[in-house]
């Protein structure tokens, strides 16, 4: 399986600049390049191919059907002249226009018939402008999926900003996305890809490093601890609203019963059949019935990969926790929707 | 093959996913995904009675769904079950929707 790592962000957030950058790694040297349009910034690489910003959406309501013909003919085409031998990469990377959902290509990845056989999501890693992006996500929603699809955010112009700007850009895109490793350009190549593009990515994803794969390896764990019972009145307090413009919600379920596998799998599935435009992403690790260790789940938009086992509980107790990133919809409403279809007594909301 | 779009072999869905290292799926053999099928159209009939739809399987392949006035569908991917439900209730089907959860209390708390 060969992965493709996806490069987005919002415009003039620097991604060709940090493409331009990664490519001269050694370790990119293997990796084909398939861009959207070819920008100020000059690209030269020996297998750059272009793709054309079109989607590709039948109106059927099927989730199979949205693809993104352009990215899924430009795979096709690589994928076949390297069976004919006429070129050799070990990874790709897509950079996506400026006001591409993440998730359309993601879904290519994993419901084209063929080329869900040959590629594998080898991680999202979205650029931010730190001068641009308070605005940009109070504004744009394009600018909130890219970064809630993140597995890695890197800030960009962080030279032009103030200290205290930064910090608030990285409290609030914690916000968004408490799982995603937050660097900015300085990083050196080899910390901005480390894991991506690896097969044990989804490992990765899944929390296989040990920690808790719910929230960043920055994240001091303080806001989990106000955790309440939905029992109390005052529950509407629950979630952190970042954006009441938007509406854009962050936050978790904490159930202490194990979980009825497949009940679990009919209700996300009718969730996201209904609401999917609207949760930017959902990642979780379930304690289910019949089963020791834990399973993880990860999911952007109507899409959900594959779950996957994790090897060991993260510290604390043995409990399913599973983060909601999403716009307009009401935490407790999804909340009460899952005890009632899991038939157990109780869950609670927390606060990410 | 998707009934809908026509592209053939849709149906990996993350609930019911093909057996790989490290995937969790109960996909395993003949007699693990039958029991998962079965305990599956139990919780999604569950649901769908809400709107008095029933689903079950066929030929051992397919799903069929059928509303109490004579109307069924054939679909072969769960992906679709959703789709397929209100476009043959002709009505919405929301998890968020009050008389949904009460319904879904009433028959979970059995």
């Amino acid at each position: 399986m060969t992965p493709v790592i996806l490069l987005t962000g919002f415009l003039g957030s620097g991604k060709t600049t940090l493409l331009q950058r990664l490519l001269t790694d050694p370790s990119m040297k293997g990796a084909a390049v398939l861009i959207n349009e070819f920008g100020e910034v000059g690209l030269d690489h020996a297998l750059l191919d272009r793709i054309d910003d079109t989607v590709v959406v039948l109106k059927s309501g099927c989730i199979c059907c949205t693809v993104r013909g352009e990215v899924a003919d430009a795979l096709s085409n690589l994928h076949s002249l390297r069976a004919r031998g006429e070129i050799a990469f070990d990874r790709v990377v897509i950079e996506t226009t400026g006001l591409a959902d993440p998730y359309p290509v993601l879904q290519t990845l994993t419901a084209h018939p063929v080329l869900r056989s040959h590629f594998t999501n080898g991680g999202v890693l979205t650029t931010v402008d730190a001068v641009n992006a308070v605005l940009q996500v109070e504004h744009r929603s394009e600018a909130v999926r890219q970064i809630a699809a993140a597995d890695r955010i890197v800030l960009t112009k962080t030279d032009l900003t103030e200290p205290e700007m930064e910090q608030a850009l990285r409290r609030r895109l914690a916000r968004i996305n408490p799982g995603a490793l937050i660097l900015t350009t300085e990083a050196s190549v080899d910390v901005i890809l480390e894991g991506f593009g690896s097969t044990a990515f989804a490992n990765t994803l899944a929390g296989e490093g040990g920690g808790d794969p719910l929230c960043g390896p920055t994240c001091d764990h303080a806001e989990h601890q106000h955790t309440h019972h939905h029992d109390h009145s005052h529950n509407r307090h629950h979630a952190h609203h970042y954006d009441d413009a938007l509406g854009v919600t962050s936050f978790s379920l904490v159930i202490e019963q194990e979980i009825d596998w497949t009940m679990f799998g009919t209700w996300l599935t009718l969730l996201l059949h209904k609401h999917g435009e609207r949760i930017f992403r959902v990642k979780g690790i379930l304690a289910i019935e019949g089963e020791d260790s834990p399973i993880a789940i990860h999911g952007v938009q109507h899409l959900v990969h594959a779950p996957t086992h994790m090897a060991n509980w993260p510290k604390g107790p043995r409990q399913s926790r599973i983060v909601f990133i999403l716009e307009g919809l009401a935490p407790d409403q999804i909340r009460r929707s899952f005890t009632a279809f899991m038939g157990i007594s109780e869950a609670r909301t927390a606060a990410e | 093959m998707c009934s809908l779009c026509g592209i053939l072999g849709c149906d990996d869905h993350w609930t019911n996913a093909i057996v790989r290292p490290g995937v969790y799926t109960r996909n395993h053999d003949t007699q693990s995904r039958r029991a998962e099928g079965l305990r599956r159209l139990k919780s999604a009939n569950a649901v769908l009675s809400y709107r008095r739809l029933k689903l079950d399987v066929w030929q051992g392949r397919s799903y069929v769904m059928t509303s109490p006035t004579g109307g069924s569908s054939v679909f072969e991917a769960l992906s679709h079950l959703w789709s397929e439900a209100e476009a043959l209730s002709g009505r919405d089907l929301d998890p968020l929707d009050d008389d949904l959860i009460e319904w879904m209390e009433e028959r979970t708390s059995l």
